[in-house]
């Protein structure tokens, strides 16, 4: 809750200010009854009526007053409730962007969504209903304390218990409501998770006729997330009537305690009769602070969720580089594993020079994408080292890695924007850049069929294009920037084998000097590679030439047999 | 505007009516017991007397007693009603959950490619958050308003008609202004709750390209971006409260303004000698007792709009066109032969940029046909086609010699079993993802799928086995794809299209699935498209598209002989 407070502090000033005008605006409220009263009890008896016109112009003053310093003091609250929310959520949707990929694992997609929207719009809330009404119910209740204790000290020391009591009630039921508002939170997360599926695999829930299993499994999440609301909600149900009882129960303590006193002579019964209407004065405005701390109890469970993210530890420090450790790229008997179970890369180690092709090849699940994670800095690896441009990976900075890979990701989905965008990725590269990049990705020619070319829009997750195509721009943003480094992770699986011919041949040409790591399926991808790498469970099996695996790696010899019909 | 929402939201509320009336008669109830109690305290005080040492004392405590129990009850009324309102509205809301996601499952699939989910995300969480507020809490204090409000207004009419004048003037002008101010507020309202819903689009997209952002080190340019959006979204946010902080003020204001009316007209009256001094008060008291109701319900007015603004777009979601429902007579599939044909098939996902070209082919039933051709000739379109996500802007598709059309639709998807390019597991174990396509299926079944598929080696080096609840990292796409096939195998459909099943498996994997997907294959028709064209070397036919339509068919001997474009692409595997 600190961290979240403190995006109140640059508003204090106007906090302050905003405050100082509703409590205005509550007082002149507050002084329009008494008028009233003036008006009734001394004026008209005594037959005066300039007195009444003054008086009725005086309200008239008043209300205009207070409904002025209202409107204003609301549209403070509304401003900086909204300006502290928009902080915060910058705040957060930056510190997600420099979340490490494990920790992004960690804390699922689905998860920081739900944090960015719902969780934002609860503390929101939370600000903006304190500042409104937060301060008319707590003025009144300590008003109405002050005035009674003027009145009738002993009876205001039952009053003082009493309110006290209330208070510890209401603290007691909202410490049991955050818990299960942060529950409710987690249940809301499910049912992001499911709509974010269903939206993405629409064609294979239709396919599969899967609808109703999935409007069952939506249901049960939304009903999960009705149960946790339920369950928050009848906790924090009971703040009101119970600090309402407390507070009247108090009422019949004044009532016995006033009568013990009055028998006493210590006290006269007109005096009970005036602190009891003091009393309700005060009991109303406890009343409006129930809703209050049901939108706080909301409010705190999501700021603990925001701040989880904010003040998640930064997970890869930069270290100071030990020796240079070799080459352009490369690996020397690097381990990783995701689950921390089985390795999914077991003591790698290769190098590569600038300029050199690396190919690397082996069956699903042998940890070739593990491979590129670690060259890349998604993950660290848990022991041995990974180097880039000669130095240690774990000594490079984000600014360091940027600009020097252009990467294929598998599975990496395209923007609902223009081509040129997708291609050019937020890098602001020419338009000549990004065509030349799309000549050597061969996409240039689909991209010339399209009606507005370049500035042609692609629909959500590119789906508007067939799956070559979309693989073709991703190869496109890989090449625009001309990076140093060309990661092609499967980037030719869903290209018939003349593009993709045309694809390498297009790179050798059109990308002189660059290093160039691909993965692939296909021995004739990889072929012409400097190096190539088998892998097997993890395990560089062997690792040489395409000449040298046919003698040597029988695996890459019957790939080689199976794919190309025995011509070597 | 509103009049129309509340309406729509009708078939929601209705199978509730009972419970919310049965709420406000407990409700009222609960205010009556607090209106006696002050009664008994009055009594109370009376019995205490004025005298030293002549307390009555038994009367005291008695009506003691009498004020403990009333509040004991009204508190425990409150709480009943508050806890109860709060479960009704609960039931709403998951009632709306669910119809909107129903909705949602049964939309067309491009609706997906042109609404950004973090956009149906909002709908259906934010947006129906903001209903529930309103029927939970909103409409318990509304209730109390009016109850008191036209109680007292009661009273004063029977105190005074001629007083109760000024409210002919008070009331309607209030009643105006809020109207005038609600039809300004209205738009701001819906435009926030939209803007809202293009900041979570956005938000969710970005997550999905995160490994992007980091390779290219766009992370500064992404939050500028981001940062737009939010401002746009905030901006359109604070526009909504501040246009709308005026609402409860100048309710409030027309409130103040009647009660100096009352209290100079009724002076004026009283010296005019039209009116008692003990009336006048009773009518002083009685319209302070309006204030305090109105100024809750005015500062309510707000967040009523917004909860309409976002009920709207609930709304909206429940009221976009449903695929085509089958048409009576629509025929059940229970088998097909698979006997596929496609005659002049013409279809643009753009009707003026066809993809598919007076396609025809022929697919007998019983064998395997291969697609393939350069990406982007229309390959995927022919699938879509089949399963019917699109219509054919002209031409038929006839299964068995029965157009498409005429099946019902899910009974034809059912006999087809298949693996799409984009492969897709959801957030359940890996059992329960290879038997998604049958959930009766036993785990013996599941097991023998997976060791088909040639991935129950790598399932059973994870800790947990089938059991192992996936995420999105940590299985690469070729593993999904093989998890897919897993999937696929399990079905017992009578036409089996794979769609680039193993474009991410590694050749030897693929030609130890082969056997699976031969046994597969036994007695069904058999579509599949690939680029490995040792895979679909051994097919009945090959279908060759290019420029959307058939450029060449016939066996891959026939293909080869002809020299055509299949000739260039088969040679084009082996050119370095």
């Amino acid at each position: 809750m600190k961290t979240i407070l403190g995006y109140l502090r640059p508003h204090a000033p106007r906090v302050a200010v905003g405050v100082t005008v509703k409590f205005t605006a509550a007082v002149l409220e507050l002084l329009l009854p008494l008028l009233l009263a003036h008006i009734i009890d001394d004026c008209v008896p005594a037959r005066d009526l300039p007195g009444v016109f003054r008086a009725g112009g005086l309200m008239l003053l008043m209300a205009f007053g207070a409904a002025f310093c209202n409107i204003t003091a609301n549209r403070m609250a509304a401003w900086v409730s909204m300006d502290m929310t928009r902080q915060l959520r910058r705040d957060l949707y930056q510190r997600t962007l420099l979340l490490s990929q494990a920790q992004l694992d960690r804390f699922s997609v689905s998860s920081i969504v739900s944090r960015l929207t719902n969780d934002t719009y609860n503390v929101h809330q939370m600000f903006d209903k304190i500042q409104r009404g937060g301060i008319r119910a707590p003025m009144l209740v300590l008003g109405g304390l002050a005035l009674t204790f003027f009145q009738a000290p002993p009876l205001a020391l039952v009053q003082l218990g009493v309110c006290s009591a209330t208070f510890f009630a209401i603290w007691l039921v909202t410490r049991r409501g955050i818990p299960r508002y942060t529950r409710a939170q987690e249940a809301v997360d499910t049912v992001v998770r499911i709509l974010q599926e269903n939206a993405a695999g629409v064609r294979v829930v239709k396919a599969l006729v899967c609808q109703g299993r999935e409007r069952d499994r939506f249901a049960a999440a939304s009903r999960a997330s009705k149960e946790a609301e339920e369950a928050a909600g009848c906790v924090m149900a009971a703040a009101n009537p119970l600090s309402d009882f407390l507070l009247n129960l108090g009422l019949v303590l004044v009532v016995l305690a006033g009568a013990a006193l009055v028998d006493r002579g210590r006290m006269a019964s007109g005096q009970i009769v005036a602190f009891l209407s003091y009393f309700t004065l005060i009991q109303t405005a406890t009343l409006g602070l129930a809703k209050l701390f049901v939108k706080y109890s909301k409010g705190v469970a999501s700021a603990r969720r925001i701040e989880e993210v904010l003040l998640a530890p930064e997970d890869q420090q930069v270290r100071v580089p030990g020796e240079a450790p070799g080459p352009e790229l490369g690996m020397e008997n690097a381990s990783f594993s995701y689950l921390g179970v089985e390795k999914d890369l077991d003591g790698a180690s290769f190098s590569l020079n600038k300029g050199e092709t690396l190919g690397v090849l082996g069956p699903t699940g042998s940890g070739k994408t593990t491979l590129i994670s670690l060259l890349l800095r998604l993950y660290d690896a848990d022991s041995g080292v990974v180097w880039v441009g000669s130095r240690d990976v774990s000594a490079l900075s984000r600014e360091d890695l940027r600009g020097r890979f252009g990467v294929v990701f598998q599975n990496e989905a395209l923007l609902n924007d223009s081509v040129y965008e997708n291609i050019s990725f937020l890098r602001g590269l020419s338009r000549e850049d990004v065509t030349a990049a799309a000549r050597t990705a061969q996409a240039w020619a689909f991209i010339e069929a399209l009606p507005e070319g370049l500035d042609a829009r692609l629909d959500i997750r590119g789906a508007n294009l067939s799956g070559g195509q979309r693989q073709r721009l991703l190869i496109a943003r890989a090449l625009a920037a001309r990076p140093g480094i060309l990661i092609l992770d499967s980037a030719d699986s869903a290209l018939d084998y003349r593009t993709a011919a045309a694809l390498h041949a297009a790179v050798r040409r059109d990308c002189p000097g660059v290093t160039l790591v691909v993965i692939s399926e296909r021995v004739a991808s990889l072929r012409d590679a400097d190096r190539i790498l088998v892998l097997e469970d993890g395990v560089i099996a062997a690792q040489g030439t395409h000449g040298e695996l046919l003698e040597t790696c029988g695996r890459y010899r019957r790939m080689a047999e199976l794919q190309m019909g025995g011509l070597t | 505007m509103k009049q129309t929402v509340l309406v729509r939201l009708g078939r929601f509320l209705r199978p509730y009516g009972f419970q919310f009336l049965l709420l406000l008669v407990l409700l009222l109830a609960g205010n009556l017991l607090s209106l006696a109690a002050p009664l008994l305290s009055g009594r109370a005080v009376d019995a205490v007397g004025i005298r030293a040492g002549g307390v009555d004392f038994p009367g005291v405590l008695r009506n003691c007693a009498g004020m403990l129990g009333c509040y004991a009850l009204s508190s425990l009324l409150s709480y009943l009603v508050s806890s109860r309102l709060l479960r009704t509205a609960q039931a709403v809301s998951h009632d709306l959950r669910k119809a909107a996601f129903d909705r949602m499952s049964e939309l067309p699939v491009d609706y997906f490619d042109t609404h950004p989910s973090g956009d149906l995300i909002s709908r259906i969480c934010y947006d129906v958050d903001t209903v529930n507020a309103t029927l939970s809490t909103d409409l318990l204090q509304l209730g109390t308003s009016v109850f008191t409000v036209a109680g007292s207004f009661l009273m004063l009419l029977l105190l005074s008609p001629r007083l109760t004048l000024v409210f002919l003037v008070t009331v309607p002008l209030s009643a105006a202004l809020t109207r005038f101010q609600m039809k300004r507020i209205h738009p701001l309202f819906r435009l926030r709750s939209r803007e809202l819903g293009a900041l979570n689009g956005f938000a969710e997209e970005r997550m999905g390209c995160r490994r992007s952002i980091r390779t290219y080190g766009v992370e500064k340019e992404d939050l500028n971006l981001f940062d737009q959006r939010n401002d746009a979204a905030s901006r359109a946010y604070y526009d909504a409260d501040r246009a709308s902080a005026a609402l409860g003020p100048s309710v409030n204001f027309v409130n103040n303004i009647s009660l100096t009316f009352v209290s100079v007209f009724g002076a004026l009256l009283y010296l005019g000698g039209g009116l008692s001094l003990g009336s006048l008060s009773s009518f002083v008291l009685y319209s302070r007792k309006f204030s305090g109701p109105i100024r809750e319900a005015a500062n309510l007015l707000a967040e009523l709009q917004a909860s309409a603004a976002a009920a709207e777009r609930v709304l909206d979601l429940l009221d976009q066109e449903p695929e085509a429902a089958d048409p009576a007579g629509a025929l059940p599939v229970e088998h097909l032969r698979g006997d596929i044909r496609f005659d002049h098939v013409t279809f643009g996902y753009d009707p003026a940029r066809p993809v598919l070209r007076d396609f025809t082919a022929h697919i007998p039933a019983g064998s395997l046909a291969a697609v393939v051709g350069p990406t982007g000739a229309g390959k995927t379109t022919l699938v879509s086609l089949l399963l019917r996500f699109y219509r054919p802007q002209s031409g038929t598709i006839t299964v068995d010699g029965v157009p498409l059309d005429a099946y019902s639709r899910d009974g034809l998807r059912r006999r087809l079993a298949l693996v799409l390019q984009d492969t897709w597991l959801f957030g359940g174990t890996i059992a329960e993802n290879i038997a998604y396509g049958a959930p009766e299926a036993s785990r013996e079944q599941i097991i023998e799928a997976a060791k088909a598929a040639r991935i129950h080696r790598f399932i059973s080096s994870l800790p947990q086995g089938y059991d192992t609840v996936l995420t999105d990292e940590g299985i690469s796409k070729g593993q999904k794809q093989l998890l897919a096939i897993a999937r696929c195998l399990l079905t017992d459909a009578d036409v089996v299209i794979l769609d680039e099943a193993t474009s991410n498996v590694d050749t030897e994997t693929e030609g130890e699935i082969s056997l699976a997907m031969e046994r597969l294959r036994q007695g069904r028709t058999c579509f599949v498209i690939a680029h490995r064209l040792a895979t679909v070397r051994g097919a009945d036919r090959i279908l060759v598209l290019d420029q959307g339509g058939a450029a060449e068919q016939g066996t891959h001997g026939e293909l080869l002989a002809a020299g055509g474009v299949y000739a260039q692409l088969y040679a084009a595997q082996f050119q370095s």
